[in-house]
This record gives structure tokens, sequence and C-alpha cells, in this order.
């Protein structure tokens, strides 16, 4: 009778108790896209609200465009829809300075700012402020199989040249047992081939603009650059090689039909994978190759998580963005995950760390080549923007996805290089006048 | 002479019949015709195929040259399950397509009622006009109505994107159902009428059960095109509204491979508005041709 007596207080007392506990919870949720380490991320949920009661993570997950496209839109009207949004180095600045972003400052000192490294910290700032946190960062080198290699006699230097590469992949192009001379992207797009394509153009001594922001599209260095990638991909590259992105060429290099590939650092671990790859056990490393200048020869990027300013939970997205980023998290991948699963090109520790080194052998070349891109100064001649393989300013994605189609016309043979090149330079010069940056 | 034999008797043409009498151009016209439909229906239906089957191959054997030679796995599907939770995708989308099915056709059969039977000098233009809004490419109107379902709270809400979808529906909706309405004979709303209906009675007991295939069609497709919307619901929801569109998106990547779980997340997407469909293509068929022969 006693207990029938006190239940409906003590119901009272337990719904209390849960509303209590539910009120204090919040929710915060988190863009991103759909990369590996990013699932990984969200597949440790558990760890972090364990870890933090107090908060909840909702995900949205989306395609990359249609991500840029959302959490653009949502920024620039102020729809305060997430609280968490993975952007790159190309957005990250440009945001920051419109005071679209939420700075951090103040970090504390367990988080230990000064381990994450300086390109990608420079790269995530903008007048000295930092306004991204990265989550974890890339650079392009080239992967080669070592049996093809040694079968042909040839020896890789260290530092290897682009005309090297083009007389190795005459040599190893074989046709007739589907191994192409070299893969590279074809794809258009200012993320995909333009991506490799400006590289190119930097280490052949060109660059996007003069120090007044005329195009230079059509300068001689472009033409150069330009006519070397359709004869090299032309000729000893795969079947369709214009519609090939980063996917198709990890795809197509995993299953051993490519003697030859320049292309991110962080496809390093998954084809160093034997579950996801073929050639694991045949697989070479060597930084990405150079022609006039080594400068901006190899690209830099980073994926980062940063706060809307619209945000109205900014206190409980920096707690998990901190958790994200720090080393503790890493970590954490390396032990429930794999050390090769663990994000790479964030932190000088990941790299000194013994678990990483052992199990992933491209760790040295992924360093050197994160440590060796300066988005500041990446074209053998001075340019007036910051970014190794894109120009950072707002017109760059439309004008970059414009030259990058021209450029597949003429990897396709609808145009001839220099047709191509005029055609892209006259669109640049357009944008570029509508923009006001040129009259 | 029994029904079977006659069938018979006009199936097979008479042996004395020379070749190329018109009934025997007929049978050769009949067959390709046949041939020409399931050439047509196959052609449409690969895709649908090959997406299925590919939701049962590894990430590898899906990048692989096409082959219909595979070990079949679930290794897609549990990952797939695994990341996200599909239950609330699909609830969202059921709510969605049916709660702006029936709000459109609440507005939409008095409006197609009038129009249909009290048209004015103007009915006609504005039939035309209702039509002429879906010409306009839906990204020219996204910021204004961004912007005001910011304002009004129904960013990321079932009641938002019902909203959207009712009027993005609405004019094919009112054309469908006028086009059936005019095809009733007025007689009988008329007599109705004698026996001293009300408008309101008219259109609940005579109009409504008479022309149920033709709603019912309309209402079906309206469904389809609801539950395959991409544009909007990409764009006003977030996580809490997002339909099963929006998971589909998700598996789409920048950097690795998943062709084989994005076709296992769009088989599971589409397997229910798939077997809606099939359920109910007998009414669909008969209301779509509901007054076409008279």
């Amino acid at each position: 009778m006693k207990l029938s007596r006190h239940l409906p207080l003590t119901t009272l007392a337990a719904a209390m108790a849960v509303a209590g506990q539910t009120q204090a919870q919040t929710e915060i949720t988190v863009a991103t896209v759909n990369n590996n380490d990013m699932v990984i991320m969200q597949s440790l949920t558990d760890a972090f609200e364990q870890a933090h009661p107090d908060i909840t993570l909702d995900w949205v997950v989306l395609e990359e465009n249609v991500l840029r496209q959302r959490m653009t839109t949502d920024i620039a009207t102020q729809g305060g829809q997430f609280d968490v949004m993975t952007i790159g180095t190309y957005e990250v600045p440009m945001w920051g300075e419109r005071g679209w972003l939420v700075p951090f400052e103040d970090l504390p000192d367990d988080y230990q700012v000064d381990d994450l490294l300086k390109p990608v910290r420079d790269g995530l700032s903008h007048d000295g402020s930092l306004y991204a946190l990265p989550f974890y960062g890339e650079s392009s080198m080239m992967f080669y199989r070592t049996d093809l290699f040694e079968e042909a006699g040839i020896e890789m230097p260290e530092q290897p040249s682009w005309e090297e590469v083009r007389d190795w992949a005459e040599t190893l192009h074989d046709p007739d047992n589907e191994v192409a001379g070299i893969c590279l992207r074809g794809k258009p797009g200012w993320g995909e081939n333009m991506a490799f394509v400006s590289t190119l153009v930097n280490t052949f001594g060109g660059r996007w603009f003069d120090m007044d922001w005329n195009p230079e599209i059509d300068s001689p260095e472009w033409q150069e650059a330009i006519g070397f990638y359709v004869d090299l991909l032309g000729n000893y590259g795969p079947p369709g090689a214009s519609s090939n992105g980063f996917n198709e060429n990890q795809a197509l290099f995993s299953r051993g039909n490519c003697a030859m590939w320049v292309d991110a650092t962080s496809a390093a671990g998954r084809i160093y994978n034997p579950d996801e790859s073929q050639v694991a056990d045949k697989l070479g490393f060597a930084p990405a190759p150079v022609a006039e200048t080594p400068k901006g020869s190899h690209w830099l990027w980073s994926w980062a998580l940063a706060i809307p300013a619209s945000s109205e939970k900014q206190d409980e997205a920096r707690t998990f963005i901190l958790w994200a980023t720090s080393q503790e998290y890493i970590e954490l991948v390396g032990e429930t995950e794999g050390w090769t699963s663990v994000p790479p090109g964030t932190r000088e520790s990941t790299y000194a760390n013994e678990n990483y080194q052992e199990a992933a052998p491209f760790a040295d070349f992924v360093l050197d080549a994160m440590k060796g891109a300066d988005p500041t100064d990446s074209t053998l001649e001075p340019s007036p923007y910051t970014g190794v393989q894109f120009v950072g300013i707002p017109e760059f994605q439309s004008i970059g996805t414009q030259v990058g189609q021209s450029i597949a016309s003429a990897l396709t043979g609808d145009a001839s290089v220099e047709e191509a090149l005029q055609t892209a330079q006259r669109a640049t010069e357009r944008a570029m006048q509508r923009a006001g940056y040129i009259d | 002479m029994t029904i079977a034999s006659t069938k018979q008797d006009r199936a097979a043409p008479p042996q004395s019949l020379p070749k190329g009498s018109p009934l025997g151009s007929i049978d050769t016209r009949r067959l390709g015709f046949t041939l020409l439909g399931w050439t047509v229906a196959c052609l449409i239906f690969f895709p649908i195929f090959w997406m299925v089957i590919t939701g049962f191959k590894t990430e590898a054997a899906a990048i692989a040259d096409p082959s219909l030679i595979f070990s079949p796995t679930l290794e897609s599907y549990q990952e797939v399950q695994a990341r996200s939770g599909y239950a609330r995708f699909a609830l969202n989308s059921v709510a969605v397509a049916f709660g702006s099915t029936l709000l459109a056709l609440l507005i939409a059969i008095p409006c197609a009622y009038s129009m249909a039977f009290l048209p004015t000098k103007r009915t006609k233009g504005t039939l035309l006009w209702m039509l002429s809004t879906k010409m306009l490419p839906p990204v020219g109107v996204l910021m204004p109505i961004y912007l005001i379902f910011r304002d009004v709270g129904l960013l990321d809400t079932r009641t938002g994107l019902i909203i959207v979808y009712t009027l993005m529906n609405l004019p094919i909706v009112v054309w469908m159902l006028y086009t059936f309405f005019k095809d009733m004979p007025r007689d009988i709303l008329e007599a109705g009428r004698m026996d001293g209906a009300t408008t309101f009675q008219e259109v609940l007991f005579l109009l409504l059960p008479l022309t149920l295939p033709g709603i019912a069609s309309t209402g079906l497709l309206s469904v389809i095109l609801s539950w395959n919307e991409a544009f909007w619901s990409l764009n006003l929801t977030s996580s809490k509204a997002a339909p099963l569109t929006a998971y589909i998106a998700s598996f789409s990547s920048p950097e690795g491979l998943f062709w084989a779980k994005l076709s296992a997340a769009s088989t599971m997407a589409i397997a229910p508005i798939l077997i809606f469909g099939w359920m109910t293509q007998k009414q669909m068929v008969r209301g779509l041709t509901f007054g076409a022969v008279k």
C-alpha cells in the first residue's frame, strides 16, 4: 500500500528527472561529405556522446557539390541550419573574411594548436585568425607499380621529372594487357581535372593571372603544359580518360590498370590496404613530378570543420570540433579502426607516432609533400592569389569548371590545344570583367 | 459454338487467304508492335535492373568491367543499414508524398469542378497559365522560398516540404482532374440538382464516385512525383525532414568507392514506391485511359 501511495510521486520525480536530462542535452547538426574519414567520424558518435553527455550529434551527409551549395545558401542567408560545417581550404579564408565563420580563439593548451601542420593552419586562416580546424589534409604525389618498373629496369629517382614520366609511360603502356602507362584526372571540374592541371601549369612555369588579374591561359607556359598533358594522357592513358576523376582512377590503379598515377596523397591508405587494392604489395611512392620549377608542383587541400556565425549552439559546436580534430581522436581511430585509417595530413604528432609510421610506409612522402606546398607562393612568376590548385576568389568555381571543360575537349580531340585555351582565355576574361577585376 | 472456339476462329486466318492479305499483315503488325513494346520496356527497365544487381556486388566488382557473372553479397546493404536511419528517411518520404497529394487533391477538386462545369471567358487562359508555371526552373525561385521558409520557421520541416510539393504538383493535378471532370456527362449533375442536391452534395455524392478512377490515378501520379523529387528536398531539409532522395544523395562520395552502396541505397529508396506502383497499376491504367474511348 505504501508503495502505491508513493507511486504517483515517484513517477513524477522520475519523469522530471528524464525531462531535465532531455532539456539539458543540446543537439548539434553536423554537415559533412561521405568520405571514408568522415564515415569513421560518424561511426564514433557514441564515443563523443559518452564523453559529452550534454551534447548529441545529428548528421547531415551530402554529396560534395550539393553540400557546398547548401552551405553557401544557408550561410549567405543566415539560415542557421547547421552548427558544424565541413569545408575546405578554398572556402575558409573567403568565408572568414566575410564574417560568416566563428574564429577559433583561445584554444586550450591541451589542444596543441602548434602541432597542426603549418601550411594547413595557414590555409585555414585569414588575417592571422584560424577560422576552421583541419580534420584531414592532403597533397599530391605519384604512385607507381614497383613490379612493372623492375621488369622494365627503371629506377625511380628521388625527384622524378615530367619528361622522365613521359618516357616511362611510353615504355610501360601495354593496352593488350589492359595496363595504361599513366592515369591522370580528365573529368572536367574545378576540383577534378583542374586541381591536377593547375599543379602541372605551375610546374611548367605558368600561372592563372598576372599581378593585375589578367588571365594568362593562352600563354606559352599553358600551351606547353596542356600540350604535354594531352599528349601524355591521350597516348598513354586509359581508354575514356576524359571521364576519369579521382574515384575512377583510384579504382583503375587498385585493379592494376595503371603503371603510374599522380593524385591525392589521401589515396595512399586505401591503395595500400590489401582488402581494397590488388596492387598493395607492389606499390611504390614518389613525389609529384616537376618540370621548370618545383613551385606549385603538388597541391594542398584540407577538409576542415568550421562553425557558421548563424549557429545558435556555437559553444557545443566548438566542443565537438576540438574533439574531432584532436590528437586524442586520432589515437581513438588508430586503436579502433587501425592506424592506416587515421585522418592524415593534419598533425606533426601523427607522423611522429611509431604505430603510424609502421603501418603507413608512405607517411614521410605525405609529410614532405604537405610541408613543401605553399599556397602563398605557388607560381614561378609572382601571382596575386593564394592557393596551389585553385585561385582563392569566389569566381574561381565557375571559371575553373569552364576552363576544365575546354581542356577536356582538347583531350577528347574535339578541339585543338590552342583552340581550347583560347576559348578558356576568352571565357575567363569575360568572367573577370563582369566581376570587376579588370576593365 | 463455344466462346473459345469463336476466339480461335478469329485468331487463325483462313487457309485460303492469299499471302499479304490484310488479315495476315495485321498479325505481322501485331507481332511488330509487341516486339517494339518489349524493346522499349526493356530499355526503360535496364537502368533499374543494373542498379539492383550492382547493389549486390562488392565495390571493386561494381566498378570493374560490366558483368552479369559475380558472386552476390549483401555487404553494401549491411553497410547502408548500419550507417543511417533508413526508416526515418522512409517515414518522411511517406508523410510528405501522401500529405502533399492529399492537400493538392483538396485544393484541386473544387478548382477543377469550377473550371469544368462553370467555365468563364478566362478559364482556358488560367489553365494554360497554371501549366506555364511548371516551365520555370525551380532554382529560379529557390532564394525567395528559402528566405520565406527561414523567416516562418519552415526549413527542415515536413510541413514546409508538403507545402512546396503541393504547389509543385497543383498545376498537373488540376489539369488532370479538369480533363476527367469535363468528360463526365453534365446531365447526371443536373439530375442531382433537380433532386435538390447542394453543390457540395453534388460533388461529394455524384462527381467524386463517378470519377474515382481518374482521381485515384491523379493522386498516384502526384505521390510518385513527390516521392522522386530531389531538388527541393535537398535544399530545404537537412536532417529532421529529409526524405529518401536526400538519403540516396548521402552515399555519393568525392573520395572513395561508393557505387555498390549507392545502388543498394537507391534500391531501398525506390522499393516502396515500385511495389506501391505495381500494386496499383490497374487503377492507374484505368484512370489514365478513363474517358479515352467513348
